[in-house]
């Protein structure tokens, strides 16, 4: 399994005096067992990307193969898209309507649908890899949970159609610090059981270093780079010159070089910094 | 200094309808605070502590179910000076979008002396001298639509500054933006405290609270700890308790302790570790 994106552009208003490309000539692959992460400046294009990749958007030129299906050809059907690729938008919380928590989780299986057991199999199954519990929420008003609960509630709902590539856009955006980390936790975890892609956008660099395989930079419409974080984060000028930053942890190691220190620089999680910075420590406190 | 807002005794309680019936939820309970004009004052705590509640009771948008708020003298439920009120203490939301009014930034920006009966010769002076507090100026006749989400945050921000508000509440105005455009409201901010206004920012990033001189943290309605920046980061475990993130310095200094390197409690900001770590250099 693997989605491959070819050469894909999209004008907006084509033909109109304010026609804009929005993306130029984009080629990328992801493969199974992979997490990516798309980030970029705003109006970089990213939502745009992934609004194609679940066939919301259909592009001017390129195509798009998700297990070895072409899903930006005409006659391939929504439904057989949407049971491929899950997209769960920003905010993603304010998409639920239905009147009990299980009932809003069930609304995409039953539009491919399955039967009344299956469903509520798969009901059961996705709310516990959110991280919440069936008989617990499942009659609960939606309204009634914590902003945190709601955008699990909504990523169950996408999760219960068991797409092979699960796309996630700023799923941490406006959370507090404690519902942020279950988010992340929970992505990780979503991954590693249901061993589908995961493609995610986020500014959150600390984010970003710590959960991808792969790192796709946007800028003006254009994939700028590609690579593992480790290639990505180390071109420090060319983020910057799209607008982005580096995680924390490569920051503080950036001054501590900056004001002298020969602590190594390759570090971008917390996790490593603490480590190389023990070390680098530890070695000096010997030689005293 | 004088105390801009007195928050006395606050208590705020609203009715939940649910299908088992209504509930009565205590937002607020108990809450004093004094805020000494001119002061920068962030409040942290996790969804559901009462944080926004509280601020909406600072302006009057919404009223106490329990004690009282005085903002400049008045009290806020006195249907009589809400209007000054409003005026003293002025408020940025979280969406830029819910607050834009108008199709042009200047239109949207004069839309509040308007209403409060400026002469138009004035409006027009206090238009400009707000777009250019907030770097807004060149884009006075753009359509707000056609702007960064930072930008329009910013005029925002300067729709609330053509009231000439002494105070600002901010209830997370960076949430919904991105890196960039948080860096350019944070900006502003620090800039609009220097020139003496007084700012209560809300917000989850804790290191756009360690910007603030005092930092109260809010849990469950009630405020759990007040002090300054430096004061609240050391106290590690009350933050992690309420699952609120620390700055990047403390879980560091935490980490390196870990492995055995000593540093010492008082180190909470990136400046004090780089200087700790360099000093083996």
């Amino acid at each position: 399994m693997s989605i491959q994106v070819r050469n894909l552009s999209y004008v907006y208003n084509a033909g109109m005096p304010d026609e804009q490309k929005a993306l130029d000539n984009v080629s990328f692959e992801v493969y199974n067992g992979q997490i990516a992460s798309i980030i970029g400046h705003t109006g970089s294009g990213k939502s745009t990307l992934v609004q194609h990749l679940n066939g919301l958007l259909k592009p001017s030129e390129g195509t798009i193969i998700v297990g070895g299906t072409d899903i930006t050809e005409a006659g391939v059907a929504m439904r057989e898209i949407r049971q491929k690729v899950g997209l769960v938008f920003q905010y993603p919380e304010y998409q639920l309507f239905e009147e009990t928590v299980a009932a809003d989780v069930a609304f995409g299986p039953k539009n491919l649908g399955l039967d009344e057991m299956e469903i509520n199999d798969r009901v059961r199954e996705a709310l516990s890899l959110v991280g919440l519990d069936v008989d617990e929420v499942g009659e609960r008003s939606p309204f009634d949970l914590s902003g945190g609960q709601k955008r699990r509630v909504a990523i169950a709902g996408i999760i219960a159609m068991r797409p092979q590539v699960l796309i996630l856009d700023e799923p941490t955006a406006g959370l507090d610090p404690g519902a942020h980390r279950e988010i992340i936790d929970m992505i990780r975890k979503v991954h590693e059981k249901e061993e589908n892609i995961v493609i995610f956008v986020s500014h959150n660099m600390d984010d970003v270093a710590a959960l991808s395989d792969k790192v796709l930079v946007m800028d003006r419409g254009q994939l700028m780079m590609s690579g593992t974080p480790q290639e990505i984060f180390h071109q420090r000028e060319r983020l910057a010159n799209a607008g982005l930053d580096i995680p924390s942890a490569a920051k503080l190691m950036m001054q501590l070089r900056k004001s002298g220190c020969e602590v190594p620089v390759d570090a971008l999680t917390r996790e490593d910094a603490a480590k190389e910075l023990a070390a680098y420590l530890q070695g000096k406190s010997r030689k005293c | 200094m004088e105390n801009i807002i007195q928050i006395k005794n606050l208590t705020f309680d609203y009715i939940r309808e649910s299908d088992e019936g209504s509930e009565t939820i205590h937002a607020i309970r108990d809450v004093s605070l004094d805020i000494p004009e001119g002061s920068f004052t962030a409040i942290i705590g996790r969804n559901g502590s009462g944080k926004s509640t509280l601020a909406k009771n600072l302006n009057g948008l919404l009223l106490p179910t329990g004690g009282k708020i005085l903002v400049n003298g008045w009290d806020t439920a006195d249907e009589a000076h809400i209007w000054d009120v409003r005026q003293t203490a002025g408020m940025v939301f979280q969406n830029p979008d819910n607050q834009l009014v108008a199709s042009i930034v200047e239109d949207d920006v004069a839309f509040g002396p308007e209403n409060l009966g400026v002469p138009p010769k004035e409006i027009r002076e206090r238009v400009d001298e707000v777009l250019k507090s907030v770097d807004m100026y060149p884009f006075r006749t753009k359509s707000p639509h056609l702007l960064s989400g930072g930008q329009k945050q910013r005029v925002a921000i300067a729709g609330v500054l053509a009231m000439e508000p002494r105070c600002i509440i901010f209830d997370e105005p960076t949430a919904m933006l991105d890196p960039q455009g948080r860096q350019e409201v944070m900006r502003i901010i620090r800039r609009l405290h220097e020139e003496g206004k007084t700012v209560i920012l809300i917000t989850h990033f804790m290191d756009e609270a360690a910007q603030a001189d005092r930092i109260v943290i809010m849990d469950d309605g009630r405020v759990i700890a007040d002090g300054t920046p430096g004061e609240i980061f050391a106290d590690e475990e009350t933050l992690r308790r309420i699952r609120l993130d620390v700055p990047l310095a403390v879980d560091m200094a935490h980490r390196l302790r870990e492995y055995g390197i000593p540093v010492p409690a008082d180190i909470i900001t990136q400046e004090k570790l780089v200087e700790y770590i360099c000093q083996y250099k």
